[in-house]
């Protein structure tokens, strides 16, 4: 029961992070709900694995969590670089 | 509670899906496209597709983020207009939409075990699984195992293509 209540919260959160994302305005915006969405995700699989009696979900939840980070410092980094390329376009920092 | 989360869930991901068309700047869709791997991976999940689950977020929200930011930086960061009106594509997609949905009708319920696929081959697998190959996991054993070479050319495929967009972005890279 605490679970299921929790993961109704939680769905309530992903739905306000999704609002964010599609209504912007900046690129900011949408990369920040982005990775909060990604982190409902994590804890949406862990609360339901708990809820299941299958904890071992749990291990998913940890690759979900390296991933997430990935995806936002690679468009964070092409946000300030304009590229992903190699090393040696990296050396001319245009800030 | 299955049944509400992959409601909300699926509602979610519509609204994304019609936000990524909707959204002009190919930035912001390369993070939605991220946003949307991310639910699509929880629907797998709640479905008990843990596997996919995996798949689903390591390729949908790690690797293609990084490729599609990587393809971003060959063009621009604006999509143009469409030039042409949307409603025959709109048409073919509504078309194709209603007849799956109407094919669906024809399917056995979900997760009913005296269905085809539960009671012939797949059966069979879960019977020898233990026995001819020793391994637990019987998608990891029929994968890997029963269908090794099947397997190995996947692999080959995709080993194939990644060097294939590797080159590419490397030589456009090279002359930009």
């Amino acid at each position: 029961m605490m679970f299921a209540a929790a993961i109704i919260a939680v769905l309530i959160a992903l739905t306000l992070a999704v609002a964010r994302a599609l209504a912007g305005p900046t690129a900011f915006d949408r990369l920040l709900a982005a990775n909060k969405i990604g982190v409902g995700a994590i804890m949406l699989l862990a609360l339901f694995g708990f809820m299941t009696e299958r904890p071992e979900f749990l291990d998913v939840g940890i690759t979900y969590a390296l991933l997430n980070m990935i995806g936002t410092l690679a468009v964070l980094k092409f946000f300030r670089y304009g590229a992903l390329g190699h090393a040696q376009d990296l050396d001319r920092d245009p800030g | 509670m299955e049944l509400l989360i992959n409601m909300v869930l699926l509602t979610l991901l519509a609204a994304i899906t019609i936000g990524i068309i909707r959204v002009r700047n190919l930035f912001a869709v390369v993070v939605l496209a991220g946003a949307y791997s991310f639910l699509m991976a929880s629907v797998m999940m709640v479905l008990d597709a843990v596997d996919v689950a995996m798949t689903e977020a390591a390729v949908g929200a790690g690797i293609s983020t990084v490729l599609a930011l990587g393809a971003l930086h060959l063009t621009k960061t604006e999509e143009a207009a469409p030039r042409y009106s949307a409603i025959l594509p709109l048409f073919v997609a509504v078309g194709t939409g209603a007849m799956l949905i109407y094919g669906t009708w024809g399917l056995p319920g979900f997760g009913l075990a005296d269905t085809p696929m539960n009671t012939g081959v797949g059966l069979d697998y879960l019977n020898r699984n233990m026995a001819e190959t020793g391994i637990p996991n019987v998608v990891t054993a029929v994968l890997a195992s029963y269908r090794g070479f099947d397997t190995l050319g996947e692999v080959a495929v995709i080993f194939t293509a990644g060097i294939g967009v590797l080159l590419l972005l490397k030589r456009f890279q090279r002359e930009g």
